[in-house]
């Protein structure tokens, strides 16, 4: 369940990553934004199949002005560069929620009667079954989205070469604004999610997720829809067996340990393959 | 001066001896965010020797700092493996581990996730950590211009190629990872006994990341970059009280607009030649 949180971050990051090679520190408050703006329409009385998309257009077009912004005259300048921009709009987009919708926690309303039900030990209620199963779903249209259309295949190669892409007619500039749409729309989405079944919503709520979503990506494998997945399943179920087993105060430690240790084995991610170094001159 | 002033002046000393503590790996290309983890190992451990062990304000500050140095360089030799963005979730997740460590071990000693109370034996003033801050800048004044500081710089720009001409990368790094801890972890003991008062949520990744603002910011390929990008991002936040809600929005757009008009920071290498400061006509091409 929050390993599936952890995999729409991670995805988020993963898109625009392993597509552009642009890493956006921004997209965990762009995942509090989409919580933040899906709250907002169900109070004005939108109904959540409403609400959802409408929040996922928002955080959308927060990503595109993130490209604006911190991307686009950036072009040729080192990683770095952008990185400190979107840590700007980290920090401006988190001020702002606090200026506009006060820094207290809330919550979504009930939307739906809780069933719950027994599968061995395990209890689970029908509200975190839909969830995941949107999750899921999600997911599964994202994969195929990139690995099987024609926008998807211009994406992987404008993330191969973004020169060679240009020259072979693939019209790069809407592929990159595409992108960053869709990685604001899927963090969006996760933000959501993460406010129903948790039922906390509050400016502060995108850090943590943010922070384990960029290790769920490293995790996983850099620049890969799928590594991103299992990244982040993977340290979601760490974190809730760790508080299972061990308590709730080893939960960081364990995470942070294991995702330490595991740069430090497989450097390249789960799903990783090892890309040869750039070549020089 | 008041004592808002003087607080003022010892936190921007303390934040000058943190950029510089991230500027020295990154001299070699290294960008750590994981800084207030060292931060917190020279806060807890000097602090813990001044409280418990009763020891003077100097030597349990040097003891703070060479803990940090020696998990520091026992942190730089793994990380020798990982490069760019890998590197920096490395150190992001040593500090988190750090953290988390003073959260929920060593509870009798350090109070835990309470906060470590009681610091206060030993007086300090202000002029202890400004006098740290002129020690670390004279030092890497004194690098900047010998050889080792060459091949830093040399190994920033191309570490495969300093490599061919016999420059011993692995130490260098590993070197700048130690200095760069031990620079933190003073740091840290400074703050420690000037605020009287550290919890383990005072070294969390916003610290870390700060701090790795104040060098990108102010330019990270000189020491004075550190210096300039500390001093304006501690004293910036004073000036626009004005502002007051929207301060830490303004402050977002402040970063933007700063990346957007000085990519490389506000301090550059040509700036600190004399030339540069010459009228253009006269200035001679490279």
């Amino acid at each position: 369940m929050l390993g599936s949180t952890y995999a729409m971050i991670a995805i988020a990051f993963t898109l625009l990553l392993g597509v552009l090679n642009m890493f956006n520190f921004a997209v965990g408050e762009v995942f509090m934004l989409g919580a933040v703006f899906g709250l907002t329409f169900v109070h004005m009385g939108l109904p959540l199949s409403v609400a959802l998309p409408l929040a996922m257009i928002c955080t959308g077009i927060a990503c595109l002005v993130i490209e604006r912004f911190s991307f686009k005259p950036f072009r040729n300048a080192p990683p770095l560069v952008p990185l400190v921009s979107t840590i700007g709009f980290s920090i401006f987009f988190q001020n702002v929620a606090v200026n506009l919708w006060g820094s207290e926690r809330s919550q979504f309303p009930q939307w739906m009667e809780p069933i719950n039900f027994h599968i061995g030990p395990v209890l689970i209620s029908s509200t975190q079954l839909v969830i995941l199963g949107f999750a899921v779903c999600l997911m599964v249209a994202l994969d195929l989205f990139i690995q099987r259309t024609r926008l998807g295949r211009g994406m992987r190669t404008v993330a191969e070469n973004l020169e060679t892409a240009s020259i072979l007619g693939v019209d790069s500039r809407l592929i990159i604004l595409m992108t960053f749409f869709g990685s604001g729309a899927i963090a969006g989405a996760g933000g959501i999610l993460f406010g129903l079944s948790f039922s906390i919503v509050s400016p502060f709520m995108g850090m943590d997720p943010g922070i384990k979503g960029i290790a769920s990506m490293i995790v996983g494998g850099m620049g890969n829809v799928r590594g991103a997945i299992v990244g982040g399943m993977f340290i979601g179920i760490i974190e809730v067996l760790s508080v299972a087993y061990i308590g709730s105060s080893a939960r960081d430690f364990a995470v942070y340990g294991l995702v330490f240790l595991a740069l430090l084995l497989r450097p390249q991610g789960i799903l990783g393959v090892i890309q040869p170094e750039k070549e020089r001159i | 001066m008041s004592s808002y002033q003087l607080d003022l002046f010892s936190s921007l000393g303390i934040n000058i001896l943190l950029a510089l503590s991230v500027y020295c790996p990154m001299a070699t290309g290294q960008l750590s965010i994981g800084n207030a983890g060292f931060m917190a190992i020279g806060a807890y451990v000097s602090a813990m020797l001044t409280v418990h062990v009763h020891l003077p304000l100097f030597p349990s500050l040097i003891i703070g700092g060479i803990a940090a140095a020696i998990i520091g360089v026992l942190f730089g030799f793994p990380a020798l493996r990982l490069k760019g963005i890998f590197l920096a979730m490395a150190t992001l997740c040593f500090g988190e581990i750090v953290r988390n460590f003073f959260m929920n071990f060593l509870q009798p000693l350090t109070g835990g996730a309470y906060g470590f109370r009681g610091i206060g034996d030993v007086p300090i003033s202000i002029s202890w950590i400004w006098g740290w801050v002129a020690l670390s800048l004279v030092f890497f004044f004194f690098l900047s211009r010998s050889r080792l500081g060459l091949a830093l710089m040399a190994t920033h720009d191309d570490e495969t190629v300093s490599e061919l001409i016999g420059i011993n990368i692995v130490f260098l790094k590993v070197a700048a990872f130690g200095v760069g801890a031990f620079i933190a972890g003073v740091a840290g003991g400074l703050y420690a006994h000037y605020y009287l008062y550290i919890e383990p949520e005072f070294f969390n990744v916003w610290e870390s990341i700060f701090i790795a603002l104040y060098v990108i910011m102010g330019g990270m390929l000189t020491y004075w970059g550190p210096v300039l990008g500390a001093s304006i991002f501690t004293l910036l936040p004073e000036f626009l009280r004005f502002l007051q809600d929207w301060r830490g929005a303004f402050f977002g757009v402040v970063i933007i607009g700063l990346m957007i008009a000085r990519p490389s920071g506000l301090v550059t290498r040509e700036m600190l030649r004399i030339d540069f400061w010459i009228p253009y006509r006269k200035r001679r091409k490279p």
